[in-house]
Order: structure tokens, then sequence, then C-alpha cells
């Protein structure tokens, strides 16, 4: 049926289950006078291999939406099912487990560990599994090699540059072979030339390991490289579409 | 994963090397402290306890004086003193007693040639040697003659040869004694060093009639040893020697004893008491030291979790649980008192040496302390690391990776 290389082509695609939803999602900050409704009664499904730019203003309530799918918060009210399972009821242990099998991340600051090395940095997701050392070392290495970075093993984040520390956290998002990346504004700290390196390097991870992406992004030309996008405002979603791409990606 | 978190654990300590050497500094002081004050008392305990056998365990002492005065006190002002008759009669009228001995000692400057000295001189007669259990490493005892007589004869400490006649053999030399001038008859046998230090070996013996007519100016003894047969008990002795002498020195039956019979047990325990508080005092500054140690590590590893508030919200973000963030942060604190308990029993072996060879009493280090110190700074890493742990485990992973 669909082309390994483009899962989900359309919108009406029924029998691939999707491996996120999100069904009236609410996420209230504070009581009282002082309560912030972020997200009102949210539904969104995301199916496996998607690439998702979730855009809006600041306020809008993306950025509840990014810490509730990347099981750092849970939904107020409403339900979440990953993978089919529902799973805003469980605790803070399994959200980390979940975490550590499933997602990887990538924020706008890099996050990585200072005074660590590339390797040992993407290393860490594979500490916490309890891999052993000998082959830990090799799927960091393998993961660094997969974004460019071979040679730059033993680099700590101070002597590499922001699209090279961009690339470090992205070796140690895929490392552990997720089913989902969660970017958080990945390309925000970078020039233009970096960014589109980063976005090129997000893309082939979609399209060659069908790995789903969701990336919260400012720039529309950061979000052209998605497949679907998703405006929010005032904690709802206002828009979602998947723009036709004119043939011949390059603007 | 438990090797990977040591590892970590080092890390993050010696990033900071400065500082958390200033943080386990409590914990080496308190360790340290325990450590040379326990090694020090033990050795102090141990030659107290080797003087006690070197000066027999079977050795009874007689004075003049209240009781409750101690072994330590003086001549009473009002008991009357014992007398040469005393010592005699002790010998002879107690089977339980094999040998007794009279001594008067006091500190007299001894001259030979152009070498001045210092000494304790003690009058006595040959049954000292066999009460003490001390025999001579040359010359002769005192003749029969030479101690009804009270003849200017003396025998030599080992000490005292040393100081006045350096190598050369003193017997057949005269030395001077306050105005005495008397002979060298023999050498005793070295002794060593007895509690604290005082030399035994810093002596000179001359007959008893000799010290009483030129040294002390009357007939008086002024303690007796008295050297219990081998199988019976130091208290049956004690007994004895007590009823002989309350008939002696007609104590009426309802008074207090005028004189004091004391043994080397009694003396022994005393100084070992006096040892044990002391010990027992230092150990309590010791453990407050390391309760304050603790709270050090307490404040610096929660300086050390706010600081890291970022690198726990990644280590959360990729999938660390709160168990193993919790695991880090403890491991760390507990390595952190655990060098500091390493450090500390070092330095207080190393004080402890030193205090021992000052003191010269045996230096005995206690393994069981050792590892208990050990342990206990383990303890301590854990009790006063827990906290700033669990602050740690339970980091909301957004917040913290907000932080700056």
């Amino acid at each position: 049926m669909s082309a390994a290389g483009h899962p989900a082509p359309a919108a009406a695609a029924a029998p691939v289950p999707p491996l996120i939803s999100l069904r009236g999602v609410t996420k209230i900050y504070g009581t009282g006078d002082a309560e912030v409704r972020a997200l009102s009664g949210i539904d969104l499904d995301i199916a496996p291999g998607d690439f998702v730019a979730i855009m809006g203003p600041s306020g809008s309530g993306k950025s509840t939406a990014m810490n509730i799918l990347g099981f750092l918060d849970k939904p107020s009210s409403g339900t979440y099912f990953f993978s089919g399972a529902e799973v805003e009821h469980l605790g803070r242990n399994q959200l980390a487990l979940l975490r550590r099998n499933f997602l990887g991340f990538v924020f706008q600051g890099y996050n990585l560990l200072a005074r660590t090395t590339a390797l040992e940095n993407v290393e860490l997701p594979l500490i916490y599994q309890g891999m052993a050392r000998a082959e830990r070392r090799q799927l960091a290495r393998d993961a660094l090699a997969r974004v460019g970075l071979t040679g730059r093993e033993d680099h700590q984040p101070s002597e590499l540059s922001g699209g090279q520390q961009q690339r470090v956290a992205i070796a140690r998002a895929i490392v552990t072979n997720p089913n989902v990346i969660l970017a958080d504004e990945p390309t925000g700290n970078l020039d233009t030339a970096r960014s589109h390196e980063i976005m090129e390097l997000l893309t082939e991870l979609n399209r060659r390991d069908g790995i789903t992406i969701l990336m919260v992004t400012h720039e529309p030309d950061m979000a052209e490289y998605a497949d679907r996008l998703v405006h929010f405002l005032d904690g709802r979603i206002a828009s979602d579409e998947r723009p036709r791409k004119e043939a011949g990606d390059a603007v | 994963m438990l090797y990977e978190t040591v590892r970590l654990a080092l890390q993050a300590i010696l990033r900071n090397a400065f500082r958390s050497f200033l943080t386990v500094l409590g914990i080496v002081i308190g360790v340290a402290a325990v450590i040379a004050m326990v090694t020090v008392g033990q050795g102090s305990t141990d030659q107290v306890q080797a003087d006690v056998s070197t000066l027999g365990t079977n050795l009874l002492m007689v004075r003049p004086g209240q009781p409750s005065h101690g072994p330590g006190s003086g001549v009473g002002g009002t008991a009357p003193a014992l007398t040469l008759k005393d010592v005699d009669a002790i010998e002879e009228q107690i089977p339980s007693v094999a040998v007794a001995t009279p001594s008067n000692s006091r500190a007299i400057t001894a001259i030979a040639g152009n070498v001045n000295y210092t000494t304790t001189v003690t009058g006595t007669d040959n049954r000292f040697l066999v009460a003490r259990d001390w025999s001579l490493a040359s010359g002769r005892e005192f003749y029969e003659s030479e101690l009804r007589s009270g003849a200017s004869a003396c025998i030599l400490g080992e000490t005292v040869r040393q100081k006045l006649f350096g190598h050369s053999d003193p017997v057949g030399v005269n030395i001077r004694l306050k105005q005495i001038s008397c002979r060298v008859i023999g050498v005793l046998s070295v002794k060593g060093a007895s509690s604290f230090g005082s030399d035994q070996d810093d002596i000179v013996l001359i007959p008893i009639r000799a010290f009483q007519r030129r040294i002390g100016g009357s007939q008086d003894v002024s303690m007796i040893y008295a050297s219990i047969r081998n199988g019976i008990s130091t208290d049956k002795a004690k007994g004895d020697i007590e009823r002989l002498m309350r008939e002696r020195r007609h104590v009426g039956p309802f008074e207090e004893d005028d004189f004091n019979v004391f043994d080397m047990k009694q003396i022994s325990s005393m100084l070992t008491g006096i040892t044990s508080v002391l010990t027992g005092l230092l150990s309590a500054v010791a453990a407050v030291s390391l309760l304050v140690g603790g709270i050090g590590i307490m404040n610096i590893m929660l300086v050390s979790v706010t600081e890291r508030t970022r690198e726990i919200g990644i280590r959360l973000a990729v999938g660390a649980t709160e168990g193993q963030v919790l695991l880090q942060f403890l491991v760390e604190s507990i390595v952190l008192s655990l060098i500091g308990g390493l450090l500390g029993i070092m330095l207080g072996l190393a004080l402890g040496l030193l205090g021992t060879k000052l003191l010269s009493v045996p230096f005995a280090p206690n393994a069981t302390l050792i590892l208990a110190a050990f342990l206990f700074s383990a303890v301590v890493g854990i009790v006063f690391g827990y906290f700033p742990a669990l602050r740690a485990a339970r980091m909301d992973p957004i917040e913290a990776l907000r932080h700056q």
C-alpha cells in the first residue's frame, strides 16, 4: 500500500492506528483567580512516521502540549493514548520508563551535560537502561556517526559549535531507537545555514528510519520541512493541515 | 550501574576538589580525633598493664596514713611511721607473704668525677630485688654486714650508670650522694619505662640503715613492699597484713586504719580509669565534630543539587527514574564522607603514632575501631546525604530543564 519512504500519506488513512492520541486533554495551572487554562480540550492524533510541526504564539499552549506528549507533565483531565495504551494515570517512574524507551528529546538550548564528552552525553540514556559498557559505547559511536560527528566523540560541549552540539543532542535522542523525537525549537539558537542542516538531518531520520517527529518552531521555513502543520491558539488547536509540497522542495 | 554511579560521583567530587576537601574536613577531624585518642589511650592502658606485670601483680605496698588518701597520698600527718620491725613482722608472721622489704626514697644529685645527675635514691635491702623481681647486670648484692652497719655501698640503675659513667664499668668506683661518699658495688639490669614514662632504671639503691642515718635522719620506714606467695590471693594477703598492722599499731576495733595497703591492680585500675574518662570525654567531642561534619556534607550536597538542577532535569528527561537520581546523589555523599573517613583514619593513625611516641607507650592501632570509623563515616554520608538526594530525585523535570 503505502511506500516505505512516505508513511501516512493521506489525511483519511484509517487503517493505521495512531501512535499518539489525545482526547479532550485539558491542563490547568493554579487554582481560583490565579487559574490558567493552558490547554482546553485538545483532540490530536499522530500517526507513526508522521513529521508534525507545532506552531503558535507564546502562551498558546504548545509547550504544555509538548510536555504532556513527552511524558514530562500530566493532563488535568482528558485521555492520552500512547500506542493504544492510556498513560495519563501512570506514576513518575513509569513515565520515566516510557521516556527512556520510546522518546528522544531535542531542546533549543541543546541541554548537554557540561564537562562531559559527546560520547558520554550520547551514552546517558543507555546507562539508565542498564546496558553494558561496551555495547553502550558502540551504539553511541554509531549514533554520533549518523549525525555526522565521527571523530568528535571525545569533545566536550564547550569545544563544539552550536550546530555540532545540537547534533550531539540529536544523537542522544536517537541512540535508544525511539518511536518519537520531540524537538522543542531545535533551530532556535542556530544561524540559517546550520538550521537547515539540522532540519535536513531530522527529515532524514523521519524518512529513512521512520521516526515520528513532533517539533515546536516559530520559524515558517523550518515548519516547511514537516508534513503536517498544527497551529495552537489560546489552548486550542486553531488549524491542522497538510500543505501540498511543491515538486522540488527547495525554496 | 553501581560502578557507573560511583565513577560519576568521584568525577563530581573531583570537579570541585577544594570545596569537597573543605566539606569533608569535619569528618576528617572527627574521625582523626577518635582514632588518635583511642590509640593513645589504648597504648597508655597497655603500658600500665605491662608495668603492673613487670612490677609483679603479686606485690603489695604498705604506707602510713589514711586509706581514703589513696595510693598517691604522702605520709599521713598524725599516723605513726612504719619501722624496720614492721618489715620483719610482716615477713615472718604472715605465711602468705614471701618477702617484705623497706623502701625509702628521695631525689638526690649523684656526682661522679665532674658529672652531676639527679636521681632517686632508695634505701632498702636485698629483698627489694626479690620483691621487684629484679636482677643484677654486674657486681653483687649488699653484704649482710653492709646492711647491718648501714655501710656506704650503692647499686646503680642502668640509667644512672649511663649518665655518670657512659660506657665504662662503675663497679668499685666511689660516687657522691649528697654528703655521703659511697662505693658502687653493682648495676641493676634494665627494667624500662613505667606508666606515663617514668624511668624505673633511674634509681640508686643503698642500705636502708644508711638512708635512715645519713639521708632521712630518722628510724622511719616510709613504705614496705610485700610480695605474696604464689597461689595466694591478693585479698587474703592484704587482709592478713591489715590485721597484723592494726594489732601492731594498736588501732582500736572501731577506728579506721592509720595505714594503707594497696596492690598494683588498684593502681592500674585507677590509671586505666583516668585514661578511659579522658578517652570518653574526647570521644564525645569527636562525636560532636562528626555531627557538624555531617551537617556540612548535607549543606554542600544541597548546594550541589541546586547548582545541578539543569543536569538533573536532563537526566530525568532521558529517562532516569527517581531511584536512579536518588542513588546518584546518595552515592556521591557516601563517597564524599568515606573519603573524609579515610583521610581521618590516616591522620588519626599518624597523630596516634606521634602521641604514643611522645608518651613512650606502645602504638597499638585498633582494627575494629578503624573499621567502625570507616563504616560510621558511610552512615554519616547516608544520613546526611539522603535529604538532598531526595530533593534531587523529586524535582519536576520541566522546572529543572527551565532552570538557568
